[in-house]
């Protein structure tokens, strides 16, 4: 046994034998705790003749050794111990406490509701300020004094045009296939499999191209906006832009916001476009519906207002997620972590709002009969 | 740059800094006079670079009263307040440089906002001040291209943009090996001498306040109060307590001219 003990009148002595290098010696700890607890016990010494090597398994059985002795008042000898071993137990032992800990207290439920409801009434003011800052922004970009830079806004489009055509086109062709497949399987069972055309087209045109581009660009642009503001947040960028007095908004904001409402409506008619493809490839190879025909029912089906009411959501959606995205970024906390949770809160909630938006915007369409 | 040294240029009156109902720092007073090389120091979480946000408008204080040249800047408007600020320059920790933008946009940036100055004579600008901290020819670099010790001294160049009456440094030793923070202290140094300018640096970097700091403070964790006040070196000869000593002298490690008096 490498760590043996025995007891001899009141004194307990610890035999440390051979080498302690990666052992998990709690046994042995937890029998010494024992009999220090059990035992009257006023002195512990050490007998090291034969100790070996060692590392920190063997300190943490001393360290825990000499605190349990120090709070029960026991002397302990360290003496006998190598000199280093003895230098590393004091060390440990030279400042022995708990620090307080603020814990956060359990709050009563309705308590624990108030303090929510608070905590959401804050957080929805800061977001309708910032808004608020954002449309200012704009009226002051408009009147030619909004601190933006061309090269940032030239940026900022090239980052959600054409770098997201490839992906946009991907999701909204196999988008439009798998509404077509879909579709297909229960209207083949009625013979009217042609009818795959107009489901796709004016699924497409109406929302779904819209809403695969928002999902798309909200994973996409709008969290890289949020990572990308946090990060300048963690390196101090706003708060220079702060103190030299540059509206954040302006500086940061205004070309995200500017070129993404920009950009959406055309990736909207993209993936309006790249949908119908989809749903053309199984209406032709699938259902063998001749090409001719499956181009004049998707036509037919085809209205302005079906794909204005598209546009404009694109045009909608713009908004949301580079609102969100910058909106995070910008209330971003000081280290990876917060840029982290401020990311994905960017794209969830820029989702989230895009669902909650399409929610209103339908039944205002129903309302006025588009 | 003109100024008559020893008289006020920042006066803080009984500041209290908190962050809900955590106090950092409570009724502090200080003033900093014009071409001072004026050092906030004290222990780690001390409320040092807690100072420095409220000195530079980025937190507000919970109470109490900060005069910049005359203008109370704690209840400044947002109007009096961009411009006391144009008065002051920053160098943030990490240099803070926009890493969108060469070395030159980011000096360039505050002289496009304030000045109606042709954009050669910001390019003229922008190479004198780069020239200053000794980046000649950096102009088309990006922050990401430069060493650390770079990145601040471009952002001291920034700092220096409109010529500021005070310019603040938050921890500016800090992450540069001992020859660049040497540098960086002598340029500091020759800014102060040179331009007039008024320096505050919040620092715990013994040599530093030691070699170049003619006035200081320091701020103690325990009483949420300044602990002594004073040209650092007059501190480490008589040291007003233990706190201030150990903290002067590493823990004790330097030999002090006189005993301390105890606290």
């Amino acid at each position: 046994m490498p760590i043996a003990s025995a007891i001899k009148n009141d004194k307990l002595i610890v035999s440390l034998d051979g080498d302690f290098i990666d052992d998990d010696n709690t046994a042995a700890a937890t029998r010494l705790s024992e009999q220090l607890e059990q035992q009257n016990i006023s002195r512990i010494t050490f007998e090291t003749g034969r100790l070996g090597k060692w590392d920190s398994t063997l300190i943490v059985v001393i360290y825990d050794l000499c605190r349990q002795a120090n709070s029960s008042g026991t002397k302990v000898d360290l003496a006998a111990l190598p000199e280093n071993l003895r230098q590393l137990i004091s060390l440990a032992l030279e400042v022995d406490r708990k620090p307080e800990k603020k814990s956060s207290p359990r709050l009563p439920f309705l308590n624990a509701v108030g303090h929510l409801w608070i905590e959401m009434r804050a957080s929805t003011r800061r977001a309708l300020i910032f808004i608020g800052q954002t449309f200012r922004s704009f009226g002051r970009l408009l009147m030619s004094n909004a601190v933006m830079r061309k090269v940032d806004f030239l940026f900022a489009m090239e980052e959600s045009s054409y770098k997201a055509v490839g992906i946009v086109s991907l999701v909204s062709f196999m988008v439009g296939l798998i509404l077509a497949f879909v579709g297909a399987i229960q209207l083949k069972t009625f013979g009217a499999q042609i009818y795959v055309a107009s489901l796709v087209g004016i699924a497409m045109t109406r929302i779904m191209g819209a809403i695969m581009v928002g999902i798309i660009m909200a994973g996409r642009t709008g969290a890289s906006y949020a990572a990308t503001i946090g990060t300048m947040q963690v390196n101090e960028e706003i708060d220079a832009l702060k103190t030299m007095g540059i509206s954040t908004t302006d500086f940061l904001v205004l070309p995200r916001v500017t070129s993404l409402i920009i950009n959406m409506p055309f990736l909207t008619i993209l993936a309006d476009f790249m949908g119908i493809v989809g749903g053309a490839a199984v209406g032709i190879f699938m259902l063998d519906i001749a090409p001719a025909e499956y181009w004049k029912y998707t036509v037919d089906s085809l209205t302005m207002a079906n794909f204005l009411v598209g546009v404009f959501h694109g045009f909608v959606y713009g908004w949301v997620i580079a609102i969100c995205g910058c909106y995070y970024g910008i209330t971003s906390g000081r280290n990876a972590d917060s840029v982290g949770k401020a990311t994905t809160q960017a794209v969830v909630t820029a989702i989230v709002a895009m669902i909650v938006v399409t929610g209103i915007l339908t039944w205002l369409f129903e309302v006025i009969g588009i | 740059m003109i100024n008559q040294k020893n008289s006020p240029i920042i006066q803080v009156q009984d500041l209290t800094i908190a962050y809900g109902d955590f106090v950092l720092l409570k009724d502090i007073s200080f003033s900093v006079n014009k071409g001072d090389i004026f050092i906030i120091m004290g222990g780690s979480g001390c409320g040092k670079s807690s100072l420095l946000r409220v000195l530079t408008g980025l937190t507000p204080a919970a109470g109490g009263k900060i005069d910049i040249n005359g203008v109370d800047f704690v209840r400044a408007t947002p109007d009096q307040r961009s411009r006391l600020m144009q008065k002051c320059g920053i160098l943030y920790q990490s240099g803070a440089l926009f890493s969108s933008m060469t070395l030159a946009e980011n000096i360039a940036l505050p002289l496009q906002q304030y000045t109606t100055y042709s954009p050669q004579l910001i390019k003229e600008l922008v190479s004198l001040k780069l020239a200053l901290v000794g980046l000649t020819g950096f102009e088309d670099f990006y922050p990401s291209e430069i060493s650390g010790g770079m990145k601040k001294r471009a952002g001291l160049a920034r700092a220096l943009a409109l010529d500021p009456e005070i310019v603040y440094f938050d921890e500016p030793s800090a992450g540069l090996d001992p020859i660049s923070s040497k540098l960086l202290d002598d340029l500091i140094r020759e800014i102060n001498q040179s331009l007039g300018t008024t320096i505050v640096i919040v620092t715990h970097e013994l040599e530093s306040i030691l070699s170049i700091g003619t006035n200081s403070i320091f701020l103690n964790c325990d009483t949420k109060n300044i602990d002594g006040r004073g040209n650092p070196r007059e501190l480490l000869r008589r040291p007003p307590n233990q706190t201030v000593y150990n903290f002067l002298t590493r823990g004790g490690q330097m030999i002090c001219q006189n005993n301390p008096t105890k606290e």
